[in-house]
């Protein structure tokens, strides 16, 4: 593979990138040309160089959302070539490189697309949304007293791993982005069956799945249809089966509670 | 709003309701289709005229029909429910999109192949049901029995539906859209009730997968068997190929 080898060539490439001056302001895809870039470097680091080359010639830069560009944040959310954080399996698009795109590319950037995110400028995109749904019920409200002793709550491996699988969410939101609906229920079961799991997480479980779903409804998110794109197109691999777990909690819980409203 | 139809009504609810229908009807079919399989006697249609004289004669039947029509309601009222949430979480759509590098054609493409049915269904339920339940112009299958005389040939009204081109290609259509329907449906149903376990999910997939070609193909093969093989009231043409002669013969 023309990448793994330092000395590779660097590449010229087209790209077609969103421009949107504001929120209530239509944007276009406007077409750039970037040349001499290097197959190691990032992808982020690719839209650097754009940026240099644009205030150099003194245009608006291009506003993306990055922070730790270490694929930890979430932050990045570029819909590349069709594709939530590109062509590659299970990476955020910080952590794409350019060897997966040849010389002579035309790269498609797009911001993610969902009413519920709405498009700040450029690339950039408001993922609030997501912070409502989890304000509405996705944390475990702690006493905080004396420190507990260590272990003092016994969880079995296999449950401590699938929550810890279900808490590897970046909340990046390449899920919705991804979806044909626009649906946040993979960012949400991963949320819900975390906490589920797990003993801390029981007492408010109820009161939980119902507020985050109540609140995801009224974010505009679309419902789930079982499609698959938001788990394959997920940089750290969430799995539909907590899909499930949401859907069994939130029918228990809407059967059960003492929620009359 | 009370708790349950705001429970009804949220995303979850509605596809709930979609999932209990849906594997509902799933389970009509397989009745529909086991009993449709007595058109293949050869009998002059006496079998099947006979179970479908029982069919919309018995009281029991009769009111599992009832349950049956709220089935499909509901059913097709939440696709345009869902759909219409769905398509509205998106306004701004994108330049490009690469959604078959991701997930299956059949997932995405629900509605489309529902409506297909439902166009299929309007049709079908015209054509056979409406007219030996309400419009009663069908012909009697007369005889020398005085308890089946009066009873409707609607097996002479299926082999001669068969025969017309346009009505076959709909019905095979239809299947088609049917099978791909439930190749995703299926699982999907399970799924959206909670029920995937890393140990069954597997064998519930595979099982959807084996039931939608099953069940379509098992429809699809009436239109086609009558419209290729047989004349207009049912009986083996002389050139059938051998296998389909020797086939029926056994029946
Ligand atoms: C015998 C006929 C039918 C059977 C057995 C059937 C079965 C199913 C099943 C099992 C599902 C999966 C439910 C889930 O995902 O939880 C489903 C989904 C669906 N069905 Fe049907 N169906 C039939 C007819 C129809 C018709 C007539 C329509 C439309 C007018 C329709 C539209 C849909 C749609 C849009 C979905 C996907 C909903 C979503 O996931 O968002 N179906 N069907
Ligand atoms: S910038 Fe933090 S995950 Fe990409």
């Amino acid at each position: 593979m023309a990448g793994s080898n330092p000395n590779a060539k660097p590449m010229n490439l087209t790209l077609n990138v969103w421009r949107q001056p504001n929120r209530s302001t239509e944007g276009k895809m406007v077409e750039y040309k970037v040349k001499d870039i290097s197959p190691e470097m990032s992808f982020l680091e690719m839209l650097d160089v754009l940026n240099e080359d644009l205030l150099h010639a003194g245009t608006d830069p291009v506003a993306f959302d990055h922070d730790c560009r270490e694929g930890i944040c979430g932050s990045c959310d570029l819909f590349i070539n069709g594709r939530s954080h590109g062509p590659e399996k299970g990476t955020t698009t910080c952590q794409l490189h350019m060897r997966k795109f040849s010389d002579g590319d035309t790269i498609t950037i797009e911001p993610w697309r969902a009413n519920a995110f709405p498009v700040n400028k450029d690339l950039s995109v408001d993922r609030s949304a997501f912070d409502r749904i989890i304000q509405a019920g996705g944390y475990v409200s702690v006493n905080t007293g004396g420190v507990p002793d260590g272990n003092e709550i016994a969880i079995p491996k296999d449950i401590a791993d699938r929550a810890f699988e279900a808490a590897t969410c970046i909340g990046c939101g390449a899920c919705v982005a991804a979806c044909k609906n626009a649906s946040a229920m993979l960012f949400v079961s991963a949320k819900v069956s975390q906490l589920a799991l797990l003993p801390q997480g029981k007492p408010e479980r109820k009161t939980r799945v119902e507020n985050m779903i109540e609140q995801m409804d009224k974010e505009g998110f679309g419902a789930c249809s079982n499609i698959g794109s938001c788990a394959a197109e997920c940089p750290v691999g969430i799995s539909l089966e907590n899909i499930a777990i949401l859907n069994r909690e939130y029918i228990s819980a809407k059967a059960t509670s003492n929620n009359l409203a | 709003m009370s708790w349950i139809t705001k429970t009804l009504t949220s995303s979850i609810g509605r596809k709930i309701i979609m999932s209990v229908t849906g594997l509902f009807l799933c389970s009509f079919l397989v009745i529909h289709l086991v009993g449709n399989l007595q058109l293949f006697k050869h009998d002059g249609g006496a079998a099947f005229n006979a179970y479908s004289h029982f069919m919309g004669t018995n009281p029991i039947i009769r009111t599992i029909e009832w349950v049956l029509v709220l089935g499909f309601g509901f059913h097709i009222y939440e696709a345009f429910a869902l759909t219409r949430r769905n398509k509205a979480a998106r306004g701004h759509g994108y330049a490009q999109w690469k959604a078959e590098q991701n997930s299956e054609w059949t997932s995405r493409n629900m509605g489309i192949l529902g409506t297909i049915i439902l166009i299929f269904l309007i049709v079908h339920l015209y054509n056979f049901f409406w007219r030996a339940r309400f419009a009663g112009d069908l012909p009697k299958m007369g005889g020398v029995d005085l308890e089946t005389a009066d009873y409707d040939n609607l097996y002479l009204a299926v082999v001669s539906s068969f025969h017309i081109w346009w009505y076959v290609l709909l019905y095979v259509a239809a299947q088609i859209s049917l099978g791909y329907h439930l190749w995703h449906g299926f699982r999907s149903g399970f799924q959206t009730l909670g029920l995937n376990h890393r140990k069954y999910m597997p064998l519930i997939k595979y099982a959807g997968y084996v039931f939608a070609v099953v069940v379509s193909a098992g429809f699809a093969s009436m239109p086609l068997y009558f419209f290729l093989f047989t004349n207009e009231r049912g009986d083996v043409v002389s050139n059938a190929p051998a296998f389909i002669q020797s086939v029926a013969s056994a029946f």
